[in-house]
């Protein structure tokens, strides 16, 4: 019975949020608003069951745990954006998150994103029995990075063979790229669509199997 | 005017449909009940109430399989490189796989006594790898300097186990002070920040540095003066993810930014958030924002605002906010993953003018598509230097440039190494590139 009303829910709120294909309407309202505020409070429970209870209360209430008082306190002092005389305080939590961030995500991305990127780049574009296509694709791969790393110079103005040529190949192979992408991404996005009209015309209106 | 209801009988259409085929399966549903045939009662009743039809089964203890071999010595070595919260497991396998399905492998602190204090710490399928890094599990973390003692059991396929002998750790977890697998990142960080440092403290003493144009940072201005012409307002999108984010921080400097124009021209801005955090941040900026322009009581504290971190939902409001509050100027600029096309569609479908701007290689295709500018990738780091145009953060993007600089030098001279190693049969470019190789995993 309940598998019935949730499926029969589920297709409702389908077509609510499909209606806004054809304008904004009081349905599409509807759907928003209780999306928007389902998912809010689902996420509050979630939190408070996931995070609050089993990180902070319980190994408070158990003992021993003192230290977390401290990232209890950071946390508490967001509240503190409530009262305007004392909201100032509210600022050492974020300054916190945002140093952590930031000190944390360095290295990281040093490494991923610079250091290994790089060592990708640094290929044989030739090797013993390699077919030709493939050492096309290399001679492309080395090409077209550096041909893109011109065209994010900024302090330089793109004018003249190095940087005016060297830029236009750059952003070629860029949107090349991106075209790529798109039409990957896209066919993701259609499976998407294919499953939730499988949803309706299977599990909500039994008309395919 | 009758074009407007067409979507109504459409939809009654659908439910109607709907309704048919819940009726028709409740009355296929009933007729089945009153009159089963033999072939699908025995099916249906196998599936739900199958030990009732089995009773001579049901009650009869399974035989135990035979006894399978079991692990050997295991031996337990203190993690290189942590912070003492792993160690390196390994355990030889029994001599006779046969009937084995997989290898629990159970940990305690030595010393303690009892079935309940052995805690399941890895299960390792039979042809799976005998050596393993044990304290990846935050259920059960490795306590820095305390001993433990470890047991491997052989689980057959029916779930029973042989317990192999217990054998206390030989070394116990220890942290250490500096992680020697990461010196590459640290010099590759150190030049890095020097060179930043270096074209900064240049730009300090007042040295004029060139900029590039880029299109999309140029129409920040008119997009928000078109806004302005139009009495609409302006709504700015920071992204979706959370603070840690590189350009979630690029694009809270760049909200600064514009909401200091904002206030300035005193145009409506609308912010909505979806990160509780992020939102913070940026209800300070835009508040300091007002205070810059001079301007701090036109701030409307409800210009930014928390919508819903569920990433879907979160969409779905700010879409609904396009087409009933019709903003002049949309700035998505930040993080964005498969909402990106949602929301620039909608902004385009409302027609304002667009401006977006992400690091998500995956996203900025729909971007490019459907918004009037697009900053790609490191445009957008380099928006809220363009926009400022502070000497420090000028001398920050020219220090970035040189920092390219040397990693297009290092690609050169591996194509130029390549080149020789083909032609003379060396191997100078394997030389090049432990330079910069660096281990996948810590």
């Amino acid at each position: 019975m309940y598998e019935i009303i949730g499926i029969w829910v589920g297709a409702f709120f389908t077509l609510a949020i499909y209606s806004f294909l054809y304008k904004e309407n009081p349905v599409y309202r509807l759907a928003e608003h209780l999306v928007v505020g389902i998912s809010l409070g689902y996420t509050m429970a979630i939190t408070y069951d996931v995070v609050l209870k089993p990180r902070l209360i319980e190994p408070l209430l158990a003992g021993g745990s003192w230290i977390l008082l401290i990232p209890a306190l950071l946390g508490l002092l967001y509240i503190t954006r409530f009262i305007s005389s004392i909201a100032w305080l509210s600022r050492y939590p974020i300054a916190f998150v945002l140093g952590t961030g930031m000190g944390v995500g360095f290295p990281l991305t040093m490494k991923s994103n610079v250091l290994r990127q790089l060592e990708a780049a640094m290929i044989p574009f030739y090797q013993e029995g390699m077919p030709w296509h493939m050492v096309l694709g290399n001679v492309v791969l080395v090409l077209g990075t550096l041909a893109a790393l011109i065209y994010f110079f900024f302090s330089k103005p793109h004018k003249g063979f190095f940087f005016g040529t060297g830029s236009r190949i750059g952003i070629w192979i860029i949107m090349l790229g991106f075209g790529a992408t798109f039409g990957f991404t896209v066919m993701g996005r259609i499976s998407l669509l294919i499953g939730r009209i499988q949803y309706l015309l299977g599990d909500w209106l039994h008309l395919i199997e | 005017m009758r074009k407007d209801w067409i979507g109504i009988p459409a939809l009654g259409i659908l439910l109607l449909l709907a309704s048919f085929a819940a009726a028709q399966d409740a009355v296929e549903e009933m007729t089945q009940d009153a009159d089963p045939r033999p072939g699908e009662m025995m099916e249906d009743t196998a599936g739900v109430e199958g030990t009732q039809l089995q009773p001579a089964v049901e009650g009869v203890p399974e035989e135990p399989g035979p006894a399978l071999d079991v692990p050997g010595a295991i031996t337990v070595e203190d993690k290189d490189n942590d912070a003492g919260d792993q160690l390196v497991v390994c355990f030889e396998p029994p001599a006779d796989t046969s009937g084995v399905f997989a290898y629990n492998v159970y940990r305690r602190k030595a010393g303690e006594t009892g079935e309940v204090s052995w805690n399941l710490v890895k299960i390792i399928p039979v042809l799976g790898p005998t050596l393993f890094i044990d304290g990846y599990d935050p259920e059960y973390p490795i306590e820095p300097g305390t001993r433990y003692e470890y047991r491997v059991a052989s689980v057959s396929l029916e779930g029973e186990e042989y317990f192999g002998e217990p054998q206390v750790a030989q070394a116990v977890p220890a942290g250490e002070l500096y992680h020697t697998g990461k010196t590459k990142v640290l010099i590759a960080g150190g030049l890095f920040i020097f060179l930043i440092f270096y074209y900064f403290g240049k730009a300090q003493r007042g040295r004029q540095m060139y900029l590039r144009p880029i299109a999309g940072i140029e129409a920040i201005d008119e997009a928000i003066g078109r806004a302005t012409e139009m009495g609409k307002p302006v709504l700015y999108v920071p992204g979706l993810s959370t603070i840690s984010d590189v350009a979630t921080i690029a694009s809270l400097t760049i909200l600064g930014r514009v909401a200091k124009k904002v206030a300035q021209y005193q145009t409506p801005l609308m912010v909505p958030n979806r990160d509780p955090i992020v939102y913070t941040v940026a209800d300070e900026a835009v508040k300091q924002a007002y205070l810059e322009a001079g301007r701090p009581d036109a701030f409307d504290p409800d210009s930014v605002f928390f919508l819903t971190d569920s990433q879907f939902a979160f969409v779905a409001g700010v879409n609904g906010i396009m087409m009933r509050e019709k903003p002049a100027t949309n700035f998505y600029l930040g993080m964005f993953w498969a909402e990106s096309l949602l929301l620039a569609e909608t902004g385009s479908l409302t027609g304002a003018i667009q401006i977006a701007g992400t690091d998500a290689v995956t996203q900025l295709p729909f971007f490019i598509t459907t918004c009037d500018y697009t900053l790609i990738g490191e445009e957008l780091y380099a928006a809220s230097a363009y926009l400022g145009r502070e000497p420090k953060q000028i001398g920050a993007v020219k220090g970035q440039d040189a920092c390219k600089g040397i990693i297009m030098a290092f690609i050169t001279i591996a194509f130029v190494l390549s080149i020789l190693d083909m032609v003379a049969d060396t191997e100078t470019l394997e030389w090049v590139r432990r330079i910069v190789t660096v281990p996948i995993v810590d």
